[in-house]
């Protein structure tokens, strides 16, 4: 084959499969959003509706228990694995650790970001167990927050990474104290460390496996931490292996609200993002 | 050392270990005028980067530096000293060689380390910040724009808002790392006057791989060879009459390389170098 054969073959090959990942894309965000639509067109309030006392069964009121549920779970999650995640990430550079230390840990952070999450529901369902303890709201946070924490940690740890080292540099030449420092390369890596954050969010809401049998898949609005709640994936669920099809259809509009939440996630980190980029040195993320 | 002495180094000798350990200044003992502009200059590698960092200890954020010797700020050890470490950086100001704006607007660049080091009200932080914006002459071009992101203005201005955050802190001394190398002609120029301003008040000391920029702004130049002080003198003697064979082969190869592209005959000849101003 010649070259210019190879090349346009390639060429090709290229453009199909980048249209083929928009061809994806269009079918399922179309799908969920035309036959979720259809439910919002006929009981707008449904994802703002409690649910009915036999709503599994036939599908009265609404899924508000699992939006908020959701919420409830996996907010604080996200905070909390954020707030570890930024500090192991700070401890993984040059300032507070060993090349040698930081090699290893980011390989520990591999293994645990490659570690299937019904893993992560198995262990905390072992220590509700071990602990003589409820499945639960908190315990489904504690699952989601683990499952994040590996994700967000290698975005900020190559985020950090890629902060020019002028600006330790400089902020050392001030007289700033390492952790002044290591507060200033965040500000210079903000874009990155975002970018992070809501990586782990988007992918936390969208878990279910987490959250399975340690939330405790209650069908009712969780109280408090200690209520069993559920969330939008496990609800999606169970809706859709419902026998009854109004709740059936329920799924498309849960599978709505979820991808609703997590363009909406992304499209708030791209304008965050854009807007520290400007402060970035050099402005590399922008 | 003489009575107007700012900084000074004792046999400072550094070493970067690894694989194969480097040393990079290998017992210099150097001593800095007051308010006056020393030039370090030397072939790659010499060790003025590291002697200039050593000075106030900023090589030590790089984990494999060791040194040995001391280096005296007045009468005081930064070495073998109690006091924290960011007030003797404090002290001796530092200006990278990449010109770096923090991820701040350009007010808050000026004022970082001020908030970092004291207590001042807003008023007080606007008067600092309006005074060392004029003091590097970009006052007038940013005043409008202070909330803006520092990144956001040229290289030539991010480098003299780079040395108006230095002073902003104070510093007795000021350490300027090749702060033109990475500046067109025109930015190094204005960078330039900037420092010749300053000198007036401020102990200077520049890395420069530039002879003429040596010959225009130091008082004073050092010469450093492989991590060894060859020569330290006023500058009009060290570039007409240097005193080791050394400093004069530096010399005159690098006019040679500075005015012509290949070294040629002409600059080949025992010519003593012109000043250039």
């Amino acid at each position: 084959m010649d070259r210019y054969t190879e090349q346009r073959l390639f060429g090709l090959l290229a453009r199909a499969s980048a249209a083929l990942v928009l061809a994806v894309l269009a079918l399922v965000v179309g799908v969920t959003l035309y036959r979720g639509g259809r439910v919002f067109v006929t009981d707008p309030a449904v994802a703002l509706t409690p649910p009915g006392s036999r709503y599994m069964l036939d599908g009265g009121g609404g899924f508000f228990h699992a939006v908020l549920g959701s919420i409830y779970i996996v907010v604080p999650a996200t905070v909390v694995a954020s707030i570890l995640a930024i500090s192991t990430a700070i401890y993984l550079q040059s300032d507070y650790s060993s090349e040698r230390t930081s090699d290893v840990i980011n390989m520990f952070l591999n293994v645990l970001w490659g570690t299937p999450p019904i893993v992560y529901g198995v262990f905390v369902l072992t220590l509700i167990i071990a602990a003589g303890a409820q499945t639960s709201l908190i315990f489904g946070t504690v699952a989601i927050a683990i499952f994040q924490y590996p994700i967000m940690t290698r975005y900020a740890d190559e985020a950090l990474r890629s902060a020019p080292d002028t600006v330790r540099e400089a902020s050392y030449g001030l007289g700033a104290t390492r952790f002044e420092t290591a507060r200033m390369t965040v500000r210079a890596a903000l874009p990155g460390v975002i970018a992070g954050i809501i990586m782990g969010f988007a992918r936390g809401i969208g878990d279910a496996a987490t959250v399975l049998f340690t939330a405790g898949r209650s069908t009712q609005m969780p109280g408090g931490p200690f209520d069993s709640a559920t969330t939008l994936p496990i609800l999606i669920f169970e809706q859709a292996s419902s026998f009854n099809a109004e709740v059936r259809s329920h799924a498309y509009a849960a599978s709505f609200v979820l991808i609703v939440a997590v363009l909406g996630l992304i499209l708030v980190s791209k304008l965050l993002a854009g807007r520290f980029a400007r402060f970035a040195p050099g402005g590399r993320h922008s | 050392m003489t009575d107007d002495t700012a900084i000074r180094t004792d046999d400072l000798e550094v070493t970067y270990t690894g694989n194969r350990d480097v040393t990079a200044l290998d017992g210099v003992s150097v001593a800095f005028d007051e308010n006056k502009l020393t030039a370090i200059i030397g072939p790659s590698g010499c060790g003025k980067s590291t002697l200039l960092k050593s000075l106030n200890r900023l090589h030590e954020i790089q984990p494999n530096a060791e040194i040995d010797g001391e280096v005296y700020l007045g009468d005081e050890a930064i070495y073998d000293t109690d006091e924290p470490l960011p007030e003797i950086r404090r002290r001796v100001g530092y200006v990278p060689q990449t010109p770096t704006a923090l991820p701040l607007s350009i007010y808050n660049n000026v004022a970082y380390g001020a908030k970092i080091h004291g207590d001042y009200s807003r008023a007080e932080l606007d008067d600092l910040v309006e005074r060392y914006l004029r003091k590097v002459n970009l006052w007038d071009e940013v005043k409008d724009r202070l909330e803006d992101p520092g990144a956001e203005l040229s290289t030539g201005q991010i480098q003299r808002l780079c040395l108006a955050r230095s002073l902003a802190v104070e510093p007795e001394v000021l350490l300027c790392d090749e702060v033109t190398s990475a500046l067109d002609p025109i930015s190094a120029e204005q960078v330039e006057e900037t420092l010749e301003n300053l000198k007036e008040e401020y102990t200077i000391v520049m890395v420069t791989h530039s002879m003429d920029q040596a010959k225009r702004l130091a008082d004073d130049v050092i010469f450093l060879y492989l991590g060894e002080l060859v020569e330290a003198s006023d500058t009009r003697s060290f570039f007409e009459n240097p005193q080791h064979e050394r400093t004069r082969e530096f010399v005159k190869g690098h006019t040679a390389v500075d005015y012509d592209d290949e070294p040629s005959e002409e600059a080949a000849t025992d010519e003593p170098p012109v000043a250039s101003r």
